[in-house]
């Protein structure tokens, strides 16, 4: 096996050769189920987008002659019609755009502060992990309730209430987790090594500890954002959420959960597509996951 | 990389101590109460020098090297002096040591299985510490890594840039470790058992590069080891260390060939030689060595000694000069073989 000379290389790319990113993609590539995972949720996200120009009827538009109506592609009623009227495919769609956002948002948040958060106090470690634990203790004994109903009393209804509300909840895990992976890590030789070769200590998380912890901070991702749509979906049953004409998988399955047994396809065309979604999101979690091993290709 | 042609230092007989350690004391605060790991530790180490430090486990030899690194844990504490190039490195703020950590002195690891970071691969690791030192643009620093790996005897080093440590067996971990340590060309390398996890065959090539890489360099070298022989195989001096004191220390062949401290004497005799009677029992040293948290108040090793005397449990035999260049911390005058 010959070596590729340095300068045939060129000089912007090899220190990015193999990153660990580079390389993960390369692995998450190959990874059927987690390809075939992104695909649905790109067709969802782009159905999600797209759904103003390709449902036949606007999601808030009320039928009074197709009242429950079941699905009939004649009239453009794809997934038939709610109990109101409405256009169940426009509704289903709509309810996409709110759940996904719901979802990857609070998710994001989650994993940015708790994966900040929990590295800072298990690297630093002493007093301030004990000041910064105890922090995330308090706000882990806050009723969840009574925090989602005090914002909405002090801003009002809002869909980005939600975000704040659920992203504020969420990170408390995911700190406790990193917290738990870093303090492990931290004693391993190679981050002595690390010391040794006088790395600063910002240099040592973000390019020692941080990569180290992504395996198991994927996994808690993907089984996040399932438990966000499904605590929106709560807090919307609740109407605490989303508004009405407004809505999302939570409350279109809640209320077609009550039509069950006259409008089946009610229940059945959301609770597929969240089914579908949270099967997606395990299966590119789970690739991620192994990508991201450099260990396990 | 290029040897550079002017005569450094060490071979024109320039004699400037590189590392001064003075009346080193490093104790760590447990729940039990304080631990002195290491009592009052002198010694020197010159440019390009090669010292061994042997001992048991938990004669404190390790605790001197972290002293000296600065990478106590957090209930660690040190006193004395360590002055490197005539500076006191001792206490330092971290800002200021990680200008020296790296660049001036680096560190070999004992277990290269777990010294290098199983998530990034071998030339990210590398590259990081040029870039980080030496301000080095990404490509440039690639190539002078790949020149170390080279020069450590990594087949294929523009290869191996891009494995993950997990793809490459002991010995080239430990190769890619010594690289890393030799990669800004430092004044000083502590290398700290660095061939302790590895099989024999492989230990030999470890250590021959080593010599290798100093005699390339000029780097000072401080061996850690408790494997006598390898200390016999690369090191200039040697100093022995129990109960966290140097007893003994001299040049290399004087303390093998004629150990004055009853330690050492029991050290190298209950190593096993090749030309040896095999069929009666090794020799051992009777006894468990001291527990640092409830030092006796005299010699550490007078529990454990064959010579021991009312005045040895009295006090600390302090390391007095027997020879030039030899000392030890023992009352008896002589000890003959």
């Amino acid at each position: 096996m010959s070596v590729t000379p340095l300068d045939a290389v060129g000089v912007a790319m090899p220190a990015e050769g193999t990153s660990l990113w580079t390389s993960a993609r390369r692995r998450l590539v190959r990874n059927r189920a987690a390809m075939g995972g992104l695909i649905v949720l790109i067709i969802i996200g782009a159905l999600a987008i797209l759904a103003p120009y390709i449902s036949a009827h606007a999601m808030d538009d009320i039928s009074w002659e197709n009242i429950g109506t079941p699905p009939d592609w004649a009239n453009g009623y794809y997934f038939g019609t709610d109990s109101n009227g409405r256009d169940l495919f426009a509704r289903t769609l709509y309810g996409a755009r709110v759940s996904l956002m719901v979802g990857i948002l609070a998710s994001i948040v989650s994993l940015v502060i708790g994966v900040i958060y929990g590295a800072v106090a298990g690297y630093v470690g002493g007093a301030v992990d004990n000041v910064m634990m105890r922090i995330v203790d308090i706000l882990y004994s806050l009723p969840f309730m009574f925090f989602v109903i005090l914002l909405t009393v002090f801003f009002g209804r809002n869909i980005l209430l939600i975000f704040v509300a659920i992203g504020a909840v969420q990170w408390l895990d995911m700190a406790r987790i990193v917290r738990g992976q870093t303090m492990a890590l931290k004693h391993r030789e190679f981050i002595e090594a690390a010391h040794a070769f006088g790395a600063s200590s910002t240099s040592i998380v973000r390019r020692h500890i941080i990569p180290n912890i992504l395996g198991p901070v994927m996994v808690f991702v993907t089984l996040t954002v399932p438990q966000v749509i499904l605590l929106e979906s709560f807090l919307s049953f609740l109407g605490l959420g989303v508004q009405e004409p407004m809505t999302s998988w939570g409350v279109l399955i809640s209320d077609g959960a009550r039509d069950m047994e006259t409008a089946p396809w009610s229940l059945l065309f959301p609770a597929t597509f969240l089914a579908v979604t949270l099967f997606s999101l395990n299966f590119l979690g789970d690739g991620l996951r192994d990508a991201l091993d450099p260990k396990d290709r | 990389m290029t040897v550079s042609p002017e005569q450094p230092g060490w071979k024109t007989g320039t004699q400037t101590p590189l590392l001064v350690v003075d009346q080193l004391v490093t104790r760590f605060a447990t729940p039990d109460g304080a631990v002195s790991a290491v009592n009052g530790v002198s010694f020197h180490v010159n440019k390009g020098e090669t010292i061994g430090i042997v001992g048991e486990s938990g004669s404190g030899k390790s605790q001197v090297l972290m002293s000296i690194m600065g990478l106590l844990p957090h209930n660690g504490s040190s006193t004395g002096s360590v002055r490197f190039d005539d500076r006191e490195i001792l206490g330092l703020p971290r800002e200021q040591l990680n200008k020296i950590r790296g660049t001036r002195m680096a560190m070999i690891f004992q277990d290269p299985m777990t010294a290098l970071n199983p998530y990034l691969t071998v030339g990210r690791q590398l590259t990081e510490v040029l870039t980080f030192h030496q301000s080095m643009n990404p490509a440039m620093a690639r190539e002078q890594a790949r020149e170390v790996l080279e020069q450590v005897h990594i087949p294929e080093p523009g290869k191996r840039l891009d494995m993950y440590p997990h793809e490459l067996s002991g010995g080239m971990r430990q190769r890619v470790m010594i690289a890393m340590g030799m990669l800004c060309r430092p004044d000083l390398l502590i290398a700290d058992e660095p061939t302790t996890a590895l099989d024999v065959t492989i230990q030999a090539e470890i250590l021959d590069l080593l010599a290798e890489q100093q005699a390339v360099t000029g780097t000072a070298i401080i061996l850690v080891t408790h494997d006598l022989g390898v200390v016999a195989g690369l090191c200039d001096r040697v100093m022995v260390m129990y109960g966290g004191r140097i007893v003994e220390q001299g040049p290399v062949r004087d303390i093998f060939y004629d150990p004055q401290h009853p330690y050492t004497r029991a050290l190298l005799l209950s190593m096993p030689r090749l030309d040896d009677d095999l069929s009666g029992d090794l020799p051992t040293i009777a006894g468990q060595p001291p527990n640092l948290a409830h030092m006796p108040p005299g010699c550490a090793f007078a529990p454990r000694c064959g010579y021991v005397s009312e005045r040895c449990i009295q006090a600390v035999p302090p390391l007095r000069d027997i020879a030039p260049g030899r000392a030890k911390a023992c009352t008896l005058d002589r000890l003959v073989a």
